[in-house]
């Protein structure tokens, strides 16, 4: 994360003059300026990995593109983020994801390559995984041909927030993917299972059980969804759970990323303990 | 403490603090967001010391762990102070200007020399002078605790002994510095505010105080008692003298959670009338006269919690209670008719506002800036005072406020009640698991992937004496009753020290062990620590 101080830089995004806290990166300023930004590894409560180079800007002066989401703002800065340059690059890293990977269920990412033009379909017999979905137990499934490898479980569970360090990045190339420590299975690795990974997965690949079970019988249906902010029912923390009921049911539990108390993360009992409130019992 | 019922700190704090002793505590798995906030903490470069007899997960993220013998708590508390006075580390001006009975408490802790307190604690001399010199010399420090000092027969005596080290040193009253016991049902600290203690009033005004209580008088137009009431604890003394004859139980489960269970439900059984309110038919339930069908309060209905720093926030309705099950307060309005008062239409927000007319330290807080804000902290007197991130600054202020000097309390070292014999000679101490919660009512509604039941937890060194391996069945006995147990190996415990969790009492009873003696001043059982006997299910049966 970001430190800010009260000293204000202003740089010009799109021949706009913006101001922000030094220690703000262009991804900020581009935001206070009303430019809206596609992002993928970017998360406001993580560290900039850099994984996925879809947030690329413009920058006079600089010979390449640079991410904006972990570039700090300098004073007078020249920033531009609509030239073709940055169109085609942002397309094209879109298309690449978009051909290797199933981002059926990356809503916002869908959306981008429809702004973008993006078309995955162009390129003939893409490599794909093509596994099983995990499912080990009843919080949540694993489904690899969704992961984008942007790193974000990564650091959601280990420096950014969990310190559990139960997943990490194993492989290269191709055969690159989220693992535990020498691939044990979930119960016998260091994971907690607070779904923080869950929570911040940007395609689905990670998927509360809930919401699977659901989509398996299409009557997962968000547009009939509301979210509720409430307060847990365990220790006495205090961290706020946005409710998603459907049907008058629970069907899944986030945290908002903006709450001092939480900034997004829960831990199982939050996350996952809700079940006692439709009488359901593990007996 | 010093006259304020809630931790001085905010999670926020800990981030930017020097020194964490976090002590009887395992916030990792108890406490786990909070955790997060210490992590940061310790990340930011934070050097943190874990004062358990276990080397539980939170102490394994720790500098230094001091694994002190069981409820020798006092002693290693008031070794810490003594060195730290003998070394010239405490500060003097703050003493002289903050504090009062400073000369007392120094002579009670002389003879808590570093070799003495070693032998009482266990500890050797070395990391003992080195906490105090961390803590005297550390620019910012925060001593946090949970139930491992608080579920002792002398808990108010662990948490005045860890007070005295913060006004040896200071740490106190400022940003980054603290006494924080962190709270570990969602609500606990919100039932002392609201005046669920048996000497209070919403918002910690004495039943006593006259001024007080006539306020209360006057606005409800009824003579109050001024004399405090009785706390579970001598509820249940009350009980067994045949004095208390009726209870009324709401949202708690004590036939499962008392110490020395089976002389608790005795003595439920025994009233002439028990009404539970609850979300469940948990165990007590089944033993009433009377059940009221409660909604979830944190999902079926309006209203606020107050969280481990003071944090009032609110919760809303997601869902509608199932069946018959109504709100809490419209079961209590439908009750107050039957009885013949008309309380009108239960509404939660005209509820809040009514507290907030009674209770100073609410008043600024309006329903409205409850719901822009996020939450604020007490107290917040005025709706332009923007809530308190922490207690205690006072003591800095020249005229400290016009308040009375905060005093030093002298206690002494009494170890656990419940001492080791040739018949009970191990000791049992009971906690937390991560993905469960209290008597399990709540947290067995789901499948965890990492639970694994009430287990008696024990060192190899143990286990091997006593002819025992992993997973075998055993009989635990304590001078209460006996149960049966799977026995877990865990190399986080020292020989000598067992360890249980009490979430599953369908399976194993823990709390037929634990010891009832508990504390005069708080009311609070001996969970923390019992003897017990361990002897291999086979060998027991012949």
């Amino acid at each position: 994360m970001t430190t800010t101080t009260e000293t204000a830089v202003t740089i010009s995004v799109n021949g706009s003059d913006v101001s922000v806290a030094a220690g703000d990166t262009i991804l900020d300023a581009c935001t206070a300026a009303g430019v809206d930004t596609p992002t993928i590894c970017y998360g406001p409560t993580l560290t900039p990995v850099n994984a996925c180079r879809v947030c690329v800007v413009e920058l006079e002066g600089s010979r390449t593109l640079v991410p904006s989401c972990s570039r700090p703002v300098e004073e007078g800065m020249v920033v531009q983020t609509e030239t073709e340059r940055v169109n085609h690059s942002r397309k094209m890293v879109l298309e690449f994801l978009g051909s290797g990977v199933d981002l059926s269920q990356a809503e916002e990412i869908t959306g981008w390559m429809q702004q973008y033009g993006a078309q995955p379909e162009r390129y003939d017999n893409p490599e794909r995984m093509n596994e099983e979905v995990k499912i080990q137990d009843d919080l949540y499934v694993r489904d690899y041909d969704k992961c984008v490898l942007c790193y974000k479980c990564v650091e959601a569970c280990g420096d950014d927030a969990q310190h559990t360090y139960a997943i990490s990045v194993s492989g290269r190339g191709f055969g690159a993917r989220i693992a535990t420590e020498f691939d044990v299975s979930l119960p016998d690795s260091a994971c907690v299972y607070c779904g923080n990974c869950v929570a911040v997965c940007p395609t689905n690949a990670l998927q509360f059980k809930t919401e699977f079970d659901l989509r398996k019988m299409e009557n997962w249906r968000p547009e009939d969804q509301s979210v509720t902010t409430t307060v847990c029912s365990y220790c006495g923390v205090g961290c706020n759970l946005e409710l998603h009921t459907q049907d008058e049911r629970i069907v899944k539990v986030t945290s908002p990323d903006d709450h001092s108390v939480t900034w997004g993360n829960l831990c199982i009992k939050g996350r996952f303990g809700w079940q006692y409130v439709h009488g359901d019992s593990d007996g | 403490m010093f006259g304020a019922g809630g931790g001085t700190s905010s999670y926020t704090e800990i981030e930017e603090t020097d020194l964490i002793v976090l002590w009887g505590s395992n916030a990792r798995n108890a406490h786990p967001i909070f955790f997060h906030h210490l992590m940061k903490g310790i990340d930011n470069g934070a050097k943190m010391f874990a004062v358990d007899p276990r080397r539980t997960s939170s102490a394994k993220f720790a500098d230094v762990w001091m694994g002190l013998n069981l409820g020798s708590d006092v002693a290693l508390a008031n070794g810490l102070g003594r060195e730290i006075i003998a070394a010239g580390l405490a500060n003097e001006e703050f003493i002289a200007h903050s504090t009062q009975g400073f000369d007392a408490y120094k002579e009670a802790v002389e003879p808590y020399t570093l070799e003495f307190t070693s032998q009482l604690t266990g500890l050797p001399v070395d990391v003992i002078r080195e906490l105090a010199h961390d803590y005297a010399t550390a620019e910012k420090a925060q001593i946090l605790w949970t139930l491992g000092i608080t579920e002792h027969h002398n808990a108010v005596d662990n948490v005045l002994a860890l007070c005295s080290l913060a006004l040896l040193t200071g740490h106190i009253g400022k940003w980054g510095s603290g006494l924080v016991p962190l709270r570990g049902q969602n609500n606990v600290q919100g039932g002392g505010d609201m005046g669920a203690l048996p000497n209070k009033l919403p918002g910690f005004q004495n039943i006593d105080d006259d001024a007080a209580r006539g306020k209360f008088e006057e606005t409800y137009g009824i003579d109050l008692n001024p004399k405090p009431g009785l706390h579970l604890t001598l509820m249940f003394e009350a009980m067994e003298r045949g004095e208390i004859k009726a209870a009324y139980v709401l949202g708690e489960n004590p036939a499962d959670s008392e110490a020395d269970i089976q002389h608790a439900r005795k003595l439920l059984e025994g009233l002439d009338l028990l009404v539970v309110q609850d979300i469940f038919l948990t165990r007590t339930a089944e033993m009433a006269d009377v059940v009221f069908p409660a909604s979830v309060a944190w999902a079926e209905s309006d209203g606020t919690v107050t969280s481990s720093e003071r944090r009032v926030q609110r919760s809303r309705a997601a869902v509608p209670p199932p069946g018959e099950a109504r709100h809490d307060i419209d079961i209590l309005f439908a009750l107050a008719e039957r009885m013949g008062h008309d309380w009108g239409q239960p509404d939660p927000q005209q509820l809040w506002d009514e507290l907030r007319t009674l209770s100073p330290m609410h008043q600024g807080m309006s329903w409205d800036r409850l719901e822009e804000t996020g939450g604020l902290q007490w107290p917040c007197p005025s709706l332009d005072h923007p809530g308190s991130p922490f207690l205690h600054g006072w003591l800095w202020a020249d005229d400290l406020e016009g308040r009375a000097p905060a005093p030093f309390v002298p206690v002494t070292h009494q170890g656990p009640q419940e001492e080791l014999t040739d018949e009970f000679p191990l000791r049992l101490t009971t906690g937390r698991a991560l993905d469960s919660y209290n008597t399990g009512v709540q947290s067995g509604g789901f499948s965890s992937p990492i639970r694994y039941g009430d287990a008696l937890d024990m060192h190899r060194i143990d286990a091997e004496r006593l002819g025992l391996a992993d997973g075998d069945m055993a009989v635990v006995s304590s001078p209460r009753g006996s149960v049966e147990m799977r026995i877990r190996i865990d190399d986080s415990l020292v020989e000598g020290l067992t360890f249980t969790t009490f979430h599953f009492p369908d399976l194993v009873d823990a709390n037929v062990l634990t010891n009832d003696a508990w504390d005069k001043k708080s009311g609070t059982a001996e969970f923390k620590a019992a003897s017990i006997r361990v002897e291999p299910l086979a060998a027991a049966r012949r």
